[in-house]
């Protein structure tokens, strides 16, 4: 008797799909509608940040790590500032500290809104996305009124940051962190209960604690397989330490659980902000060595030596000492972090960026394989991957 | 919750109609969106939009072609030439900006050390071709005259903080 062989097929998901997140193409091989092997093919992106890094100063690398992660600048930006910090030995005054952990806070947020509201999208819920960039507009004003730019913030500098917090701005935050949570509830009131969205999501693509070690997996993600791992707790850097929150830690390691270990770390944000805005000194906001960051205008005006730092500082920039430095932070998306190695010149010798969607997109075969084809966007939207720090 | 409260909730849809009355509550709230062209968000004195040359209250011009906004700019979007002048002053003969290349990080206003080249608050400046997007010094000028009130103000708004 005659059996007919049916091949598997091969299916092109992106890259202008746009449950893809961005560029992202996936080569499908299908077994009828199950997926046999997920194949990501990234560099849609490139932009070769990492080698035009190694021809800037250090003072004008910061504005390339705002185009990384394009969702959450400020997290970047952090952790390039603090490799290159280190390697200075540069003192952070505290007040400028307290603003920085204010920011990155307001980043994950961000980063998390989009995130949870373009994954309910992907699976059928259409509604939490229009809602939700209402509260991401507050936010971008808050970035727009600090450093005048929505997205491109470019507000830490090496030493600090760019200007201190306008009159009126820190109030205005705390104001709207007791507005936000009621937008929390409500996405919740959509989502968490919800019977489509849980049939969506539940058991789709679970990693077990030990599979989110193997392949690497950092931040949201591992958390939601059940492991509590933070570097704000587990190696503070600036104001963390001071600053007491917890570590929301999912039990499966489904698509489900990674839902919603995202809206537990927003409510968590909120209470770091409110801490950071409660805690903060008053003080200068940018690290008093002219040989590491500009001294104020009204000084530079009138005295020939600030003049001078100007001068050298903006055309030469900083020489930083020789050395190398791994500096990792807690990005919303997982651990973003900088390998910075100075040759004890004014521009970094190599800086390697790790990007933690990476990370999470090399796992999508584990997740994928013996999945349906739709449940691909929901791996996809739920392991938050954004290209611009993928492709770099 | 319950094995029978939770079969409960799930036969009478109870998740879903809480979801569809929470939207239905959405549609009386008022609108947050804006007319665009009639009504427009906030910006505030720090806003980096369109760049400007500035003048003196003499009409002089600030620029001193010092070149540390060409060094400092991260996209090199910035191309000066100077010679002095029949008065002896430095001033620039060039002043390009490439629009299209720059990235708007503010690094040419922070260098500055005379306040003659500034990111205005204008954002509303796109056009149909590529040309008209590389500003030559003459076009940065007649920025700056436009839109001097409002720079002025927005410099005096945040002088204490920079």
């Amino acid at each position: 008797m005659a059996q007919n062989q049916i091949k598997n097929m091969t299916l092109n998901f992106g890259p202008q799909h746009p449950a893809a997140h961005g560029v992202l193409r996936m080569v499908l091989e299908m077994d009828g509608e199950v997926i046999e092997r997920a194949d990501p093919h990234i560099g849609l992106l490139h932009r070769g940040t990492e080698k035009l890094i190694e021809y800037k100063t250090y003072h004008q690398a910061t504005p390339y790590f705002d185009r990384l992660d394009y969702v959450a600048p400020q997290n970047q930006e952090h952790a390039f500032v603090l490799a290159a910090e280190k390697l200075l030995g540069a003192e952070v005054p505290e007040r400028a500290q307290y603003i920085r952990v204010l920011y990155c806070e307001i980043g994950r947020i961000l980063n998390h809104i989009l995130n949870v509201a373009s994954y309910a999208m992907d699976v059928g819920a259409m509604t939490p996305m229009l809602w939700s960039f209402e509260d991401r507009e507050r936010l971008m004003e808050f970035c727009e009124r600090v450093c005048g730019a929505r997205m491109h913030m470019n507000y830490f500098r090496v030493g600090g940051v760019a200007r201190d917090l306008p009159d009126g701005l820190a109030e205005d935050i705390l104001a709207w962190t007791e507005t936000f949570p009621q937008m929390i509830d409500d996405m919740e009131t959509l989502l968490t209960e919800n019977r489509i969205f849980k049939q969506r999501t539940v058991d789709i693509a679970k990693v077990t604690a030990e599979q989110a070690f193997d392949w690497g997996f950092t931040g949201p993600n591992l958390r939601a397989s059940g492991i509590a791992w933070d570097l704000r707790k587990s190696q503070p850097y600036d104001a963390y330490a001071k600053i007491d929150f917890d570590i929301p830690v999912g039990k499966n390691g489904d698509c489900y659980d990674r839902y919603v270990v995202r809206m537990m770390e927003m409510r968590q944000s909120l209470k770091i902000m409110r801490q950071a805005i409660n805690d903060m000194p008053a003080g200068p906001v940018r690290c008093t060595d002219p040989k590491v960051s500009p001294p104020p205008r009204a000084e530079m005006k009138s005295s020939m030596e600030a003049l001078i730092h100007h001068f050298k500082l903006m055309t030469e920039g900083v020489r930083v000492p020789a050395g190398e430095t791994y500096t990792a932070v807690e990005a919303p998306k997982g651990e973003f972090a900088v390998f910075l190695v100075s040759d004890g010149t004014n521009k970094p010798y190599r800086c390697k960026i790790r990007a933690p969607g990476f990370v999470h997109l090399q796992a999508m075969d584990m997740m994928c394989h013996g999945h349906m084809l739709a449940d691909a966007v929901a791996v996809i939207g739920s392991i938050d991957v954004v290209f611009g720090e993928i492709d770099r | 919750m319950s094995f029978i409260d939770r079969h409960i909730r799930a036969f009478l849809l109870v998740e879903l109609m809480q979801g569809m009355f929470l939207t239905l509550h959405y549609m009386f709230r008022p609108k947050v969106t804006l007319n665009y062209p009639y009504e427009k968000g906030p910006l505030s004195p720090r806003f980096r939009g369109e760049h400007a040359l500035r003048r003196y209250a003499n009409g002089e011009e600030r620029c001193i072609a010092c070149k540390l906004c060409e060094a400092v700019c991260p996209a090199q979007a910035i191309t000066i030439e100077a010679e002095p002048r029949e008065d002896g002053s430095r001033r620039t003969t060039r002043y390009d900006i490439d629009m299209t290349k720059c990235i708007y990080c503010g690094f040419c206003e922070e260098a500055c050390p005379v306040d003659a080249i500034v990111e205005g608050p204008n954002f509303e400046y796109a056009t149909e071709t590529h040309e008209e997007l590389l500003y030559d010094k003459s076009k940065l000028l007649e920025n700056g005259a436009r839109w001097e009130v409002e720079i002025a103000k927005r410099l005096s708004l945040d002088a204490k903080y920079r």
